[in-house]
């Protein structure tokens, strides 16, 4: 058997350094309960998002009008149980705020990873270039910042029409603010250190040195901004669908049910209780798992 | 501090430029503006004569200059709906708006600052976790599901307080409530953490190591310090009011720009949409230009930059 030469060792040690790293990172998290219940909470969702079919007995589109505004825990004549109730068509209750849960996850995820991308591509462009580049994106991230965000939203919607597709573009085009801003401090410092000073100096093109030293190194504080975001878009494509103006009718979102529930208040309250628990629950644990990750990987950023 | 505040109003000028070029360019989103305006049974005549009268047939730059000409005389055309200019619409119902994000920010700022400051000199007693939950949770609790059941619990079961219109302050209470959480919450968090900071700073020892009491420590040496990015939040929390007075507003049927834009939306009516988004865009950017203002006050350092 041949000794391992030097480099290869040195790897490993490198490798099991990072492992290290990540593990003790998952363990520091584990450690926060409130960040540990944000963790669980959003594994829920993800999960009965992931298999609503099989988590419920009824359809979400069924309706049933004999059965329509049923009380929580309400029973039919062949025995099945409506746990949350029926809405003004029939409809389970249960079943459409797990159903929801998909509308809501599509769109934070698409919106995050679009304008997640976005931000990141001109945080590090404006960061590492600096000069006019810089002051164009900026000038950029203020005009962007002046608009009160649900009015703009919903005129170019109400413009472009209410499809899953516009909704999703809508919000991830208009929230690359935040993310830019805080690729743009870290770069700003990571562009100073040795060793991508080190890279330039051997006369890597910017580009490779932007992707392979810079972007590493700014990917944490992204992160956290993404996770925290994710719980703002859930917000705003529920407030989109509350309006009207979100994905349509019969697709069950959660901000459509609080309208439809609105109706009914008087009578009916779970009708609009339910949905806006889920929003608040899912928009909590996001919340928690993400202040538990910024504590965790970056105490420092501002957010 | 005259060249920072020269600055700034260069900056915000520039700002309101690009929010015109945005405002313009609405209209512009699906390439035909003419089909947006008309009704959708508008015979080719029609919209050919529509489009001429408005001039869409001139290139886009052209448009954009007569628009931008008409903004700053306040013209953005007629209402569709009512007939009347809409940015007199618009204006008609600004005090409203003003008077309920007022309110949302008057309660936010008196509910949070003390709360905040007392959770921070109480650290990691039962007071702080209290109010840390309660901003937690308001931080996570939908404007409109908060609004819902708040007139479910007070105006339909109880029936202690109207639940739609304007009036007097029985009318507002609700709707501030729904609109002043969020702000609530999030000035409680970071009034928190920054009175956190700044107590555990060199001056802030060597004031209590020289006798000063406890009192004037926590409220005029640190207060004062932590306000910075009190101030700063402020006014990112007043488009967050602004703009969430859309959500509030529609819930309480409250006769503000918001109610006035959404329906607007649905009544096809963009000259209103136009001017209502314009107006509390330059609302936004004119408040933040005070609280730059306010900085060089809080800030003595800001005045030599």
């Amino acid at each position: 058997m041949t000794p391992p030469n030097g480099t290869a060792v040195a790897l490993r040690a490198l490798v099991e350094v990072e492992e290290r790293q990540w593990v003790k990172t998952l363990k520091r998290l584990a450690w926060r309960r409130t960040a540990l219940f944000g963790l669980g909470v959003v594994s829920i969702v993800l999960f009965a998002a992931a298999f609503a079919p099989w988590l419920t007995p009824f359809d979400p589109l069924e309706q049933d009008i004999n059965h329509r505004l049923k009380e929580p825990g309400w029973q039919t004549a062949e025995g099945s149980v409506h746990p949350l109730g029926t809405d003004h068509l029939g409809r389970d209750i249960l079943a459409r705020v797990i159903f929801g849960s998909r509308i809501a996850l599509v769109v934070g995820l698409s919106a995050v990873l679009i304008s997640g991308v976005l931000g990141m591509a001109i945080g590090l462009v404006s960061g590492y270039f600096g000069g006019k580049v810089d002051d164009f994106f900026m000038r950029l991230a203020d005009v962007q910042l002046a608009f009160p965000f649900i009015q703009l939203a919903i005129a170019v919607i109400g413009v472009l029409g209410p499809s899953l597709r516009n909704i999703i573009i809508v919000i991830g085009v208009s929230s690359w603010v935040v993310y830019a801003r805080v690729v743009r401090g870290e770069v700003l410092s990571i562009r100073e250190r040795e060793f991508v000073q080190a890279a330039i100096a051997l006369g890597s093109r910017d580009g490779r040195v932007l992707l392979r030293h810079v972007l590493p190194n700014a990917f944490t504080p992204w992160l956290v901004v993404a996770t925290l975001d994710m719980a703002r878009v859930i917000v705003i494509e529920s407030a989109l669908s509350f309006l009207g103006l979100g994905v349509q009718p019969p697709t069950p979102t959660w901000g459509g049910m609080l309208a439809d529930g609105r109706v009914y208040l008087s009578t009916a309250w779970w009708l609009a209780t339910f949905p806006g628990l889920a929003i608040l629950v899912t928009v909590l644990g996001i919340n928690l798992l993400g202040d538990g990750l910024r504590d965790t990987l970056d105490p420092r950023l501002k957010l | 501090m005259r060249s920072y505040l020269l600055r700034r109003l260069w900056q915000a000028v520039l700002v309101l430029f690009g929010v015109s070029v945005v405002v313009f360019l609405i209209l512009h989103l699906t390439g035909d503006p003419a089909a947006l305006l008309l009704p959708p049974d508008a015979t080719a005549e029609d919209v050919a004569r529509f489009r001429k009268a408005m001039g869409f047939d001139d290139p886009v730059f052209v448009q954009y200059v007569r628009f931008l000409k008409g903004a700053l005389r306040g013209n953005f055309g007629e209402s569709v709906r009512h007939g009347e200019p809409a940015m007199h619409l618009v204006l008609e119902r600004l005090p409203a708006t003003f008077e309920l994000a007022g309110a949302g920010l008057l309660l936010a700022l008196c509910l949070a600052i003390p709360a905040g400051i007392i959770s921070a000199v109480k650290r990691n007693t039962p007071i702080d976790y209290i109010s840390t939950v309660v901003a937690l949770m308001g931080q996570a609790m939908p404007t409109f599901w908060l609004g819902i059941m708040l007139i479910l619990v007070f105006s339909v079961r109880l029936g202690w307080l109207p639940s739609s219109g304007r009036g007097d302050f029985q009318h507002l209470i609700l709707p501030a409530v729904t609109l002043g959480l969020f702000t609530t919450a999030r000035i409680t968090r970071l009034t928190r953490s920054g009175m956190l900071e700044v107590l555990g700073q060199d001056y802030i020892r060597t004031a209590r190591a020289k006798g000063v009491s406890e009192q004037p420590v926590v409220w005029k040496h640190a207060l004062k310090n932590a306000s910075i990015p009190i101030v700063t939040i402020v006014g990112i929390e007043l488009g967050t009011l602004l703009g969430g007075s859309v959500i509030t507003e529609t819930i309480f049927a409250w006769p503000g720009v918001g109610r006035l834009s959404v329906q607007a939306i649905f009544n096809r009516d963009y000259p209103v949409v136009q001017a209502a988004v314009f107006i509390l865009a330059s609302t936004f950017v004119f408040l933040n230009f005070l609280v730059d203002v306010a900085y060089t006050w809080l800030d003595p350092r800001i005045r030599f930059r």
